[in-house]
């Protein structure tokens, strides 16, 4: 019973990098900037290991004040990381339809 | 038993946790897919984040003790520095704020091995372990199964913090806060790095076989804090988009290894998303510069190559031919397609709104204008094209290698603005040359060239390029950015 749960967390991590390898074989070379950000923002996901563990923590103090540096370094990961992301996207977005400094009309296509 | 006190016993049950983790992960690959197209991404990484805020909020419906204090302190410190960070960084700095963001996520990892570690205590690698995540709690025993936590955990410690390390280096070389040239041990490298990995190895299959010592424990991250350091020290400005993508894959690997440990799938997907991701781009950049993974690794390619390039120089006593910004001006007035060729001299310079503004000029006057685009110009995985999207040019002009070489035939000039070696003819004619076989721009097929370039100081690699002394190749000297806005004034006097 035991063994399942760990061996079906294996098969999960085994098939999960299946996944990874057809899913992000699809992004183009142009959107690799933001693909690596995206994925950075991604492994943030380690801020749930220490929400998880600083319960856990009881009185050793130490242990606290890593956990709590952990949780802060993955919410900086997970949040710069959307963020920052985003911003790039939305630069890729093209034909601006935005109201800022809008580059006037001559757009790219002139022919 | 503890958590939100309005929580309902269902929203605190493990299945429903579970559930929720799935639609998280589901959510992770869906945003991803949207990446497979610029039209679509944006959303797909808001897909993403929407996961994440999922996967965040059903952590916190249960934790194991409700900590809330030191969470609320530790999110809000994240935030403090992460929000401005990702609003303020400008688009050249994208490099090192990728490395930096990949850093903290390494950090986090080896802290919560190390934690684990400290909790666990004597039963760390014994032969009966307790997993308790926010799924339950496991009681293993038994020698097998316990050694296999272990074994992840020592893993996300080790890589983790060389992950930590390692990004850091990137970071402070591409910041300019270390010097971006190889910093070696000399002949020693190779092997301090073997016994460093050594080191760390033992100290690690030691703990998972049951040594309760924490100094151990420190003492394997310290070696592996050292190796991250020396495997990135040596590493030349050129090779970093292969270095960053590396550490992003190691970063991800360690999450997942994490997610194993705690029995937590969403961190076992995730981990292993991002793992794959940063393994595909290292190879992705490996194969654009014809190098090989270890090889890289390995470092020292900026001081092997100088010397190469050294002896290269003597043979070119062929004449470099300059030229004024007012010539270039005429030969891009009156041409019929034009191709720009960015590198990483454009982004040091800043001078993507500058190239820009000459495109637009440029088409004004019924001139094609496109981008042709090498996988490793810049510092990391599509960096140039970030670039070029924040000055607004059209996604359908940048063409990717592949696409953009059959087209130099009939190209009239090509414009090379700050970049080098991945222009470099001797890739395909000089056997000798220590970056033959290296996919290049072949910039030099097209009718002519004009090369803006601060001085004839060769590139990272550190080899001479002999696109400078083609006969149809003319240098138009200085910074990027003054150079090109140059020509863009002489245009308007034609």
């Amino acid at each position: 019973m035991l063994a399942s749960v760990l061996t079906t967390n294996l098969a999960i991590l085994v098939l999960a990098g299946f996944i990874g390898f057809v899913v992000i074989s699809k992004v183009p070379n142009t959107l690799h900037t933001p693909l690596m950000s995206g994925t950075n923002a991604i492994h943030g996901i380690v801020l749930l290991g220490g929400l998880i563990v600083i319960g856990l923590a009881g009185n050793d103090t130490f242990n606290k004040v890593i956990l709590v540096i952990a949780i802060m370094f993955g919410t900086i990961n997970i949040v710069g990381g959307f963020l920052v992301t985003d911003r790039m996207l939305e630069m890729f977005k093209s034909k601006p339809k935005r109201k800022d400094e809008g580059t006037s009309d001559g757009e790219g296509d002139s022919k | 038993m503890t958590g939100l006190p309005l929580a309902t016993s269902w929203l605190q049950s493990e299945s429903f946790i579970y559930v929720l983790y799935i639609i998280a992960f589901a959510l992770f690959i869906q945003g991803l897919r949207g990446l497979a197209g610029p039209t679509t991404a944006v959303r797909g990484n808001r897909i993403a984040a929407v996961g994440m805020a999922i996967a965040v909020v059903a952590t916190l419906l249960k934790p194991s003790e409700g900590e809330w204090g030191l969470i609320a302190l530790g999110v809000a410190l994240g935030a403090a520095v992460g929000v401005p960070a990702a609003r303020n960084v400008k688009m050249t700095a994208m490099p090192q704020m990728v490395a930096l963001f990949n850093g903290v996520g390494g950090g986090a990892v080896f802290l919560i091995a190390w934690s684990e570690f400290r909790r666990h205590g004597s039963t760390y690698g014994s032969h009966t372990i307790h997993i308790i995540g926010n799924l339950g709690t496991l009681t293993i025993t038994g020698g097998a199964v316990a050694t296999y936590i272990a074994v992840f955990s020592v893993f996300a410690a080790i890589v983790g913090s060389i992950s930590f390390w390692g990004s850091n280096i990137a970071f402070g070389k591409l910041q300019e806060i270390l010097p971006g040239r190889p910093i070696t041990l000399g002949p020693f490298q190779q092997v301090v790095n073997l016994v460093l990995l050594v080191l760390a190895l033992a100290a690690g299959v030691d703990l998972i076989a049951g040594a309760h010592s924490e100094a151990l424990f420190i003492g394997m991250l310290v070696c592996a804090a050292l190796l991250g350091n020396f495997l990135v020290l040596p590493i030349g400005g050129a090779d970093m988009p292969v270095v960053i993508s590396l550490l992003n894959a190691f970063t991800g690997l360690s999450a997942a290894a994490t997610g194993v440990a705690l029995n937590n799938p969403a961190l076992i997907v995730a981990g292993m998303i991002v793992g794959a991701s940063g393994t595909i781009l290292t190879n992705l950049m490996a194969v654009a510069m014809n190098r090989s993974i270890p090889s890289i690794v390995a470092g020292g390619f900026g001081g092997g190559g100088a010397v190469a390039g050294a002896e290269g120089a003597g043979e070119h006593a062929g004449t470099v031919k300059s030229v004024s910004a007012t010539d270039a001006a005429i030969q891009l007035a009156y041409a019929n397609k034009v191709v720009i060729v960015p590198g990483y001299g454009m982004a040091v310079a800043q001078a993507q709104h500058a190239v820009r503004e000459l495109t637009k000029e440029l088409e004004k006057r019924g001139v094609e204008v496109s981008y042709a685009i090498h996988p490793v110009a810049g510092r990391m995985p599509g960096h140039m094209n970030v670039l070029l999207a924040e000055a607004d040019v059209p996604y359908d002009q940048l063409k990717e290698m592949d696409d953009a070489n059959p087209e130099f035939d009939r190209t009239d000039v090509s414009l090379v603005i700050g970049a080098n070696d991945v222009t470099n003819p001797a890739a395909k004619n000089t056997p000798s040359s220590p970056i033959y076989g290296m996919p290049i721009l072949e910039v030099n097929n097209s009718h002519s060239v004009i090369v803006i370039k601060r001085s004839m100081n060769p590139g990272f690699a550190g080899i001479e390029n002999e696109l400078y002394y083609e006969p149809e190749t003319s240098m138009l000297f200085g910074d990027a950015k003054s150079a090109v806005a140059d020509i863009t004034a002489e245009l308007a006097n034609i």
